[in-house]
């Protein structure tokens, strides 16, 4: 039997007076994908945050890997591959520079940052500033950032933002489902592709302000179920 | 209402050799020596320094128009004693400023933090790497701005009194560094981070002046030339020590939500 890669109980986060997340529940096996959709706003980046470890949680409990958060994020640092909104890239810095960073701080070597600069397809500008880069450019080296230490757990915001169909496919490898049994490889997306979620989904998670409005497996969920959320 | 999915079904990686790998797969991660860690953010620092020039030439090109400034505003070619040695501290300072200003923007900017945060690393080893670059642009930005201070300010009496003064101004430097790391990781959550990191850091560097000030004086000549008392000097170096520790202690709480 599968151990659970992640669990929520009834977890609450508020910025001031506004409630960003509010008894929100999850029950993630390893090596499975969960997808979640919602309206700007309905609280989906204040969850992979908090699954990160760099947002507290108010109230509800939260384990990550083993880990309860936030008494124990220390255990599961490194083994969490986080793409957000921002890059977490400098952008005075090449993407070989950026990447050679990270590594370090992961406590990867240097030969597995050129393999993930080819993985991505981006060896060629490799060694031009960040900020000469086109946004799809930027993604691919923040995918290469995540996959750096083939963490077992991926947070990916929007991971396939600004990016061309054949980048998509070029970087499954690195975040998509795990082809190798031994490693499964546990995601939470958020996306608002509703065909493209549930193409990737064991499950589905709908937010709305902060709530639960949708929670089903991705089989028994309908694409009209989804667009419905942002009506 | 919760999301559940995959919960029971055949364990991934089945065999005794899948077992092994999904075990040390889903063992923590053994945290990265502090020593490496600090190296490699040090190495990042110096390079968007070295790409931006943000920092140190700032803070080189106003203390260096400040000294022109006092040249001209007091109208003597030589100052000497302690008129010498507060405008020298009181500039250097307020040049500090600048670079104490910088230290943490690119990483809230473009996600340095957060991506420090989510690394295996001790959160110590940001503090030892940002108070250790700033020592290094403070340290840097003086062999601009001391030379600049003799030649506009000072006369031929700098060569003599370099020796000693290279010491106080390193008790200062350790002093700055430690007082502006803790300061800048605490404006840069901020929004007027430009504003608050200087109304913060100002009053806490009032006691390195009067020790800097007082321990330089006698180098510069006038009424009590000689050596840098030794009680200013001890009182600048425990008030770097305390800062050092406080800003040690804090710091990992700072990087917190």
């Amino acid at each position: 039997m599968r151990s659970c890669a992640v669990e929520v109980e009834g977890l609450a986060r508020h910025f001031g007076e506004r409630e960003a997340l509010d008894g929100v529940s999850i029950s993630l096996a390893e090596g499975a994908t969960l997808v979640v959709f919602g309206p700007n706003g309905a609280g989906k980046t204040t969850l992979l945050r908090v699954l990160a470890g760099l947002l507290r949680p108010h109230a509800g409990e939260v384990r990550v890997l083993g880990a309860d958060l936030p008494q124990h994020a220390h255990a599961m640092r490194g083994r969490v591959g986080f793409i957000g909104h921002e890059p977490l890239l400098y952008r005075e810095l090449t993407p070989r520079e950026n990447l050679r960073f990270h590594a370090r701080l992961q406590g990867v070597g240097d030969d597995r940052v050129e393999e993930v600069l080819g993985a991505v397809g981006i060896e060629g500008r490799a060694a031009e500033p960040l900020r000469s880069l086109s946004r799809g450019m930027v993604q691919r080296v923040a995918v290469a950032r995540a996959a750096l230490a083939d963490p077992p757990l991926l947070l990916l915001d929007e991971p396939y933002a600004n990016l061309d169909p054949a980048a998509v496919e070029l970087l499954q490898p690195l975040i998509g489902r795990s082809a190798d049994p031994a490693r499964p490889r546990t995601r939470v997306i958020c996306s608002h592709d509703p065909a493209g979620g549930l193409a990737e989904a064991d499950a589905v998670l709908g937010l709305r302000a902060g709530r639960v409005a949708l929670s089903s497996p991705a089989a028994s969920t309908g694409a009209e179920e989804i667009t419905e959320l942002y009506r | 209402m919760s999301a559940s999915a995959g919960a029971t079904g055949t364990a991934a990686g089945a065999t005794p050799r899948g077992t092994e790998l999904q075990r040390a797969a889903n063992a923590p991660r053994p945290q990265v020596p502090v020593l490496r860690t600090v190296g490699a953010l040090m190495r990042k620092e110096l390079l968007v320094e070295l790409r931006t020039l943000e920092s140190v030439p700032a803070m080189s090109l106003f203390s260096l128009t400040t000294f022109v400034v006092f040249h001209f505003a007091l109208n003597r070619n030589v100052v000497e004693g302690d008129l010498a040695a507060g405008i020298l501290w009181v500039t250097l300072l307020f040049a500090a400023l600048l670079g104490m200003n910088r230290l943490f923007v690119a990483d809230a900017d473009q996600g340095g933090f957060d991506a420090f945060l989510l690394a295996p690393v001790d959160r110590s080893a940001m503090m030892l790497a940002k108070a250790l670059t700033l020592l290094a642009y403070l340290v840097v930005f003086e062999l601009v701005a001391v030379p600049a201070f003799g030649l506009l300010l000072l006369g031929p009496s700098l060569g003599h009194a370099l020796p000693d003064l290279i010491g106080v101004l390193l008790l200062g430097d350790v002093g700055v560094a430690a007082i502006g790391t803790l300061v800048g990781a605490i404006a840069v959550r901020t929004r007027a981070r430009d504003l608050l990191g200087p109304l913060l850091a100002l009053p806490l560097f009032v006691p390195l002046v009067i020790g800097g000030a007082r321990a330089s004086s006698p180098l510069f000549g006038g009424g009590h030339a000689g050596a840098p008392a030794a009680r200013w000097l001890l009182t600048m170096g425990l008030y770097d020590l305390v800062f050092g520790l406080i800003a040690y202690a804090l710091f990992e709480f700072l990087l917190e939500d």
